[in-house]
C-alpha cells in the first residue's frame, strides 16, 4: 500500500512538472448526497478546462463544513444548512460562510397502483417505516399487511429519508433493503401491498406517487419547498466564489451543469 | 539452464495464488480486526440487531448469518435430487453419445452470468412464488434457494459423475457376478462406493451456494431479520456486504463491520473446503486410486 502511495507521489511529482505550473486546483469535500453531483461536474468540467484540478471528497456534511471553518477546502459540499455554531466559528476564523444552493433533493413515497390508499401525512410515513403501524387498514386502506421497502442503509436516499420522513428514527428490521432506485420501484411495481420511496426522477408510470401531507410531489413543489420530503443541496464557499471555485459554481448552475443535477436523480433548480 | 529458467518461471507462477492467497486473507483480517476494538466478538457474531448506520450504529450479524445459512440449505435441498439425479442417468442411463450432449450442456449453466439468474428470479420466479404461495412478496429466501440451487446443478453434476466414473469396474462385475441386478449394484455397491465423492460435489456446491452474491442481493429480499420461514425475505452475508461496502466510508466503523462479515464468511467456505478435501482424499484411498 505504501509503495503505492509513493509512486503516485513519484507520478503526480513528475506530472506536476510535466504540466506549467499555472494548473489551478480546487478541493471540494463533504455531503455524500452531494458527492455524485460534484464528482460527475468536476469530471465533465475538466475535460472542458485544461489545467484544471478539482479534487473531491466524500465524508459527510459536518465534516466538509469542519475543513472549509478550517480553510483546508474550497468548497463544502452539504444536505443541510450550516448550523447557527458552524457559522459563528467561521466568522471567528476570519471566514464569511456563502451558501449556494445548486439542487434540491425529493423523495417520493410510492405504492402500487392497486392500492386505494394516495395521500398520506409524513406521521402516518413515518409510523409506517418504524413499526408503529402495519396494516394498510390503519392508514385508510383495505385490511392487508404493509410490505415496507426501503433503500440499504449506506445510500444517500436513505440518508435523506432518515432525516427528513423519520425524524432519524430506526426503520423497522424487517423492511425489504433495495439496492437502487430502481430496484425499489420495481419492487413496489410488482407487490401489490408495497410502499417505497425513491429519488423524484425515478418515478415513472408504474408506480403510484403519493401526496404527502397532502402536497403532490413535483418538480414545482419540490421547488418551492412546499413538498414535505425535499430539501436543498449547497455547496458553501467562504465569501463570493471567486477564481476557479467560481467557474466551477457556474458551471453548475449552468444548463449543462443542471442537467447533471437531474442525471443524478435530483430536482435541478430551472 | 534453458530448463532451470523454465523451472523458476513455472514456480513463481504456481506460487502467485498461493501470494495471492495471503494477501487477501491478510487484508480481510486487518481490516476486519478493528471493528472488535467497538464491539465484542461475540455480540457481533451473535447480535440481533444490524443497524450499521444509525446512530449509535448496531453490529449484530446473527440474522445475516441465519440468512446465509437457510439459503444454503435450501440451495442444498434444490441442487443435490438434481445434480446427483442428473449424474446418475448420465452414468447410468446414457450412451457414452448421449453423455457426450447432455453434460456440456448442463456445464453450460454454469457459464450464465449470477446476473442474468438474479434477473431470472427477480421476473420469472418472484410474481411465480407470489401467486402459488399468496405471498405479499416473492422476495424471500425460498426464492434465493431455488435460484442459487439451480445454478450450482452444475457443479454437483459434474463432480458427481466424476465420482461415479471412478468406481471400478470390477466392482460392478462383481455385484453381478453374485447375481445382483442393476438396482441392487447401483444402491448397494456404485453409490456407497462413489458416496464420499458425492459429499464431496455436494459441499462444494454449498460452498458455491453460501458465497454467491448477485443473485441473492436481487432476489432474497433484504430484510436483516432472523427468518422463521422460507418464505420470509431474508439478508444474507454477501448481499449485506455487496450493497453497504461501496457506500460506507473508508476506515469506519461500518466499513470495518463488512469486512469482518467477510472474514466470518471466508472461513465458513474455508471449513467447507477442508472438509471436502477430506472426504474425498478417504474417497481416493478406498477405491485404491491413491494416497
Amino acid at each position: 500500500m505504501k509503495f503505492f502511495t509513493r509512486l503516485g507521489v513519484l507520478a503526480s511529482v513528475i506530472l506536476g512538472l510535466a504540466v506549467p505550473c499555472f494548473a489551478e486546483k480546487i478541493v471540494i469535500e463533504g455531503s455524500t448526497t452531494v458527492l455524485p453531483i460534484s464528482q460527475r461536474a468536476a469530471e465533465v468540467f475538466m475535460d472542458s478546462h485544461a489545467g484544471a484540478d478539482i479534487a473531491v471528497r466524500g465524508g459527510g456534511s459536518g465534516v466538509g463544513i469542519a475543513s472549509l471553518i478550517d480553510g483546508t477546502v474550497d468548497i463544502a459540499n452539504a444536505s443541510r444548512a450550516m448550523k447557527d455554531a458552524e457559522v459563528q466559528k467561521t466568522v471567528d476564523k476570519g471566514r464569511t460562510p456563502k451558501a449556494n444552493v445548486v439542487a434540491m433533493d425529493g423523495i417520493c413515497v410510492i405504492v402500487n397502483h392497486s392500492n386505494g390508499v394516495s395521500a398520506l401525512t409524513k406521521k402516518q410515513i413515518r409510523d409506517i417505516y418504524t413499526g408503529k403501524v402495519s396494516n394498510w387498514k390503519d392508514v385508510g386502506g383495505s385490511d392487508a399487511k404493509i410490505v415496507v421497502i426501503s433503500r440499504d442503509s449506506s445510500s444517500g436516499t436513505f440518508e435523506a429519508f432518515g432525516e427528513l420522513a423519520l425524524d432519524k428514527e430506526k426503520v423497522r428490521a424487517d423492511a425489504l433493503l433495495q439496492a437502487s432506485n430502481q430496484a425499489v420501484a420495481s419492487t413496489v411495481a410488482q407487490t401489490p401491498d408495497a410502499i417505497g420511496y425513491v429519488g423524484l426522477g425515478y418515478v415513472t408510470s408504474s408506480v403510484k406517487a403519493l401526496d404527502v401531507d397532502g402536497v403532490k410531489a413535483s418538480r414545482e413543489t419540490v421547488l418551492n419547498g412546499r413538498y414535505p420530503i425535499s430539501r436543498p443541496l449547497f455547496m458553501y464557499t467562504n465569501g463570493q466564489p471567486k477564481g476557479l471555485t467560481k467557474e466551477f459554481i457556474d458551471f453548475i448552475m449552468s444548463a449543462e451543469g443542471q442537467k447533471i443535477v437531474e442525471e443524478e436523480g435530483f430536482v435541478g433548480l430551472k | 539452464m534453458k530448463e532451470r529458467i523454465y523451472r523458476i518461471i513455472f514456480t513463481v507462477l504456481a506460487f502467485s495464488s498461493l501470494i495471492f492467497l495471503i494477501g487477501i486473507i491478510a487484508i480481510l483480517f486487518k481490516e476486519g480486526l478493528p471493528i472488535f476494538k467497538k464491539v465484542g466478538f461475540l455480540s457481533f457474531l451473535f447480535g440481533r440487531a444490524w443497524y450499521p448506520t444509525h446512530s449509535p450504529p448496531e453490529f449484530g450479524i446473527l440474522p445475516l448469518i441465519a440468512a446465509s445459512a437457510w439459503v444454503t440449505a435450501g440451495a442444498v435441498l434444490v441442487c443435490v435430487p438434481l445434480g446427483v439425479g442428473s449424474a446418475l442417468c448420465l452414468h447410468e442411463l446414457f450412451s457414452e453419445k448421449q453423455r457426450a450432449v447432455l453434460k456440456p450442456v448442463i456445464e453450460i449453466l454454469a457459464s450464465i452470468p449470477s446476473v442474468v439468474y438474479g434477473f431470472f428470479g427477480m421476473m420469472i420466479v418472484t410474481p411465480f412464488l407470489q401467486n402459488v404461495f399468496h405471498l405479499q412478496t416473492g422476495l424471500c429466501a425460498l426464492n434465493a434457494s431455488l435460484v442459487l440451487g439451480v445454478m450450482a446443478v452444475p457443479t454437483v453434476c459434474s463432480l458427481s459423475e466424476d465420482a461415479l466414473s471412478f468406481v471400478p469396474k470390477s466392482f460392478r462385475e462383481a455385484s453381478y457376478a453374485v447375481g445382483a441386478d442393476r438396482w441392487q449394484t447401483l444402491t448397494r455397491v456404485v453409490l456407497p462406493a462413489a458416496g464420499s465423492g458425492i459429499s464431496t460435489a455436494v459441499i462444494l456446491g454449498m460452498s458455491r451456494a453460501i458465497g454467491e452474491t448477485m443473485t441473492v442481493l436481487m432476489v432474497a429480499g433484504g430484510a436483516a431479520v432472523i427468518p422463521h420461514s422460507f418464505l420470509e425475505p431474508v439478508r444474507p452475508m454477501t448481499a449485506a456486504i455487496a450493497a453497504e461496502m461501496g457506500e460506507a466510508p473508508m476506515a469506519s466503523d461500518h466499513y470495518h463491520a463488512l469486512f469482518a462479515i467477510a472474514m466470518v464468511l471466508f472461513l465458513i467456505t474455508f471449513f467447507f473446503n477442508i472438509v471436502a478435501e477430506i472426504v474425498s482424499r478417504r474417497f481416493r484411498i478406498k477405491l485404491g486410486l491413491s494416497g
